[in-house]
């Protein structure tokens, strides 16, 4: 996470303030800000009654539902593992750990293109997974749990990559305290370390909430996109792009683009939060 | 710091299976599955679908994509860095916020806002098209929406390395008579090196695997516009797993070495 607070004392004493702000300037406003405003232009030019038909239409609302359910679930699942994992790399040592740790960057290097194409392979009545499934009566291949798998797959490093560094700073002198006055393990976790990287935590998978949202490429290949029961919004969006319905398109693309906004705020806020509260546990 | 301990109680053994064999399943399996499938019909077979003239075309352009994304990416980072990392201005925090934008954003809304400003109907469509340029559905497209959707990866990693670092170096050389590029070449690019090129390496990974963005604009025309992750999702449909599984087995070695790239970069730091 990049953060503004830099220490910095001397006045501008470094050169190339001008060329390197000018660079970054032009870059974030000709590729970054005149496209998000083409897009919130379009969104007003569309005006606020057919904005609310087109956003409100059945269609579209159960495509927002299926995207929100299925995100919910994806990142009910990532704060488990994903803090069982941050756990489990920073407190043990066993053989094979920094395998498992290199592990949690491939869902991050992975197209997700590449990801969706072998979950989808591997969970369908031929896959090593579905194999199984399938006959146990368990289809995930087309239905919501794909959708929730396939965001899953591609939201967790963002977890384990937040708490990971706050378990890592912990002083362990505090649970060493709880312990010499009885504390028993289940306690000492939830009075003391879980309060600690509670607002890490709650950032990380507020992360992983907002890139399952928007998640696209993995997702098509598992869900089998069938309007009302498993088309996403950011797919419907593009589906409208297809039939040349840019309004359509805009108008799904723009509550997205609040949601991914509010989200990236929330998440702020709250690496703000946990920076404070790792100083302050200092 | 936390000390790491060998997992001594019972409960805390439980524990690293529990991760493990998730993570097996999880991560690993859909890893491995990519070769597993890629090398199912033989060598042969995984060389003649690699070979074939539509996945080597893609091949091609996603290559010409990511050498002319990846290098202005890298001149944007270090620009980035180098203001904010090195100067105080109003607007700092903004700034940054900026530039992570496009990494909260879904890449299919980018390539939504691209094309409702180059495409037909969009607001410099009547002069584009009036002065017989294309950007929608071709080359440039590609270009500019996977440029959108990259360009926080090489600051985010190089700037907080320089804000950690500080600039009492650089100010000691400039005190020392050196120019801008000296103090540039000669103190910041030694100390920055492996963040950037940790930065690239994912910026490269991630151009190469664009996939929502670029299926918006890119139209998916066979053997013209089709990068290699659209070409996957082709064979795909196209239901020519084996195919497809070769073409994304290539991507997938591009993220290993992005991986092995990092995993240099942290022992090193260790």
């Amino acid at each position: 996470m990049i953060t503004a607070a830099a220490p910095i004392r001397a006045r501008r004493v470094l050169p190339g303030f001008t060329l390197s702000l000018g660079t970054t300037l032009l870059y974030l406003v000709l590729i970054v800000l005149i496209p998000i405003v083409a897009l919130i232009l379009k969104g007003a030019e569309i005006g606020p009654a057919r904005f609310w038909a087109i956003v409100s239409s059945d269609r579209a609302v159960a495509a927002f539902r299926i995207t929100l359910i299925a995100a919910a679930i994806a990142t009910v699942f990532n704060a488990i593992y994903g803090l069982l994992m941050a756990w489990v790399l920073t407190r043990y040592d066993f053989p094979g750990k920094r395998l498992l740790d290199a592990l949690m960057d491939v869902p991050f290097a992975l197209p997700t293109a590449v990801a969706g194409l072998s979950l989808t392979a591997l969970f369908s009545a031929n896959g090593w997974f579905g194999a199984v499934l399938h006959p146990a009566g368990i289809p995930v291949v087309y239905t919501i749990w794909g959708i929730a798998l396939a965001m899953a797959f591609t939201s967790v490093p963002f977890v384990v990559r937040t708490v990971q560094p706050v378990l890592e700073d912990l002083d362990q002198s505090l649970e060493a305290a709880a312990e010499t006055l009885g504390a028993r393990p289940w306690q000492i976790f939830a009075k003391v370390v879980f309060p600690a990287i509670l607002p890490a935590w709650l950032a990380g998978c507020t992360t992983a909430f907002a890139r399952s949202l928007g998640e696209f490429g993995a997702i098509v290949f598992i869900a089998g996109n069938l309007p009302f029961q498993t088309e996403i919004a950011a797919l419907l969006a593009y589906i409208r792009l297809e039939e040349f319905d840019y309004n359509g398109a805009a108008a799904i693309a723009l509550v997205l683009l609040g949601f991914a906004l509010v989200l990236l705020v929330a998440s702020n806020l709250l690496q703000t939060w946990a920076a404070r509260h790792r100083e302050a546990l200092r | 710091m936390s000390a790491a301990t060998r997992p001594a109680s019972p409960g805390a053994k439980a524990l690293v299976a529990i991760a493990a064999t998730l993570t097996i399943l999880f991560v690993a399996a859909p890893l491995a599955y990519i070769f597993a499938r890629a090398f199912s019909q033989g060598w042969q077979v995984y060389m003649s679908n690699i070979l074939n003239p539509m996945t080597l075309h893609a091949i091609w352009l996603t290559s010409i994509v990511a050498l002319v994304v990846v290098p202005l990416n890298v001149a944007f980072g270090i620009a980035a860095a180098w203001a904010v990392a090195r100067h105080r201005f109003p607007g700092r925090g903004i700034l940054v916020t900026m530039i992570e934008i496009p990494f909260s954003i879904s890449p299919i809304i980018a390539g939504i806002c691209y094309l409702l400003l180059y495409g037909r109907q969009g607001l410099l469509g009547p002069w584009l098209q009036a002065n017989d340029i294309q950007v929608m559905f071709a080359l440039p497209g590609i270009i500019l929406v996977t440029m959108f959707v990259t360009a926080p990866f090489v600051a985010r990693e190089v700037l907080p390395l320089m804000q950690a670092q500080g600039s009492e170096q650089e100010q000691a050389a400039v005190t020392l008579g050196a120019s801008g590029w000296q103090v540039f070449r000669r103190v910041t690019l030694p100390n920055i090196k492996w963040a950037l090129l940790y930065g690239t390496v994912l910026c490269t990974a991630r151009a190469v695997g664009e996939f929502g963005g670029v299926s918006v604009v890119s139209g998916n025309i066979r053997g013209q516009t089709n990068t290699l992750p659209l070409h996957v999702e082709l064979l795909f449909n196209d239901l020519n797993a084996v195919g497809a599984f070769a073409a994304a087995s290539v991507l997938t070695l591009i993220a290993l070495i992005a991986l092995a790239v990092k995993s240099l970069l942290d022992a090193r730091r260790a």
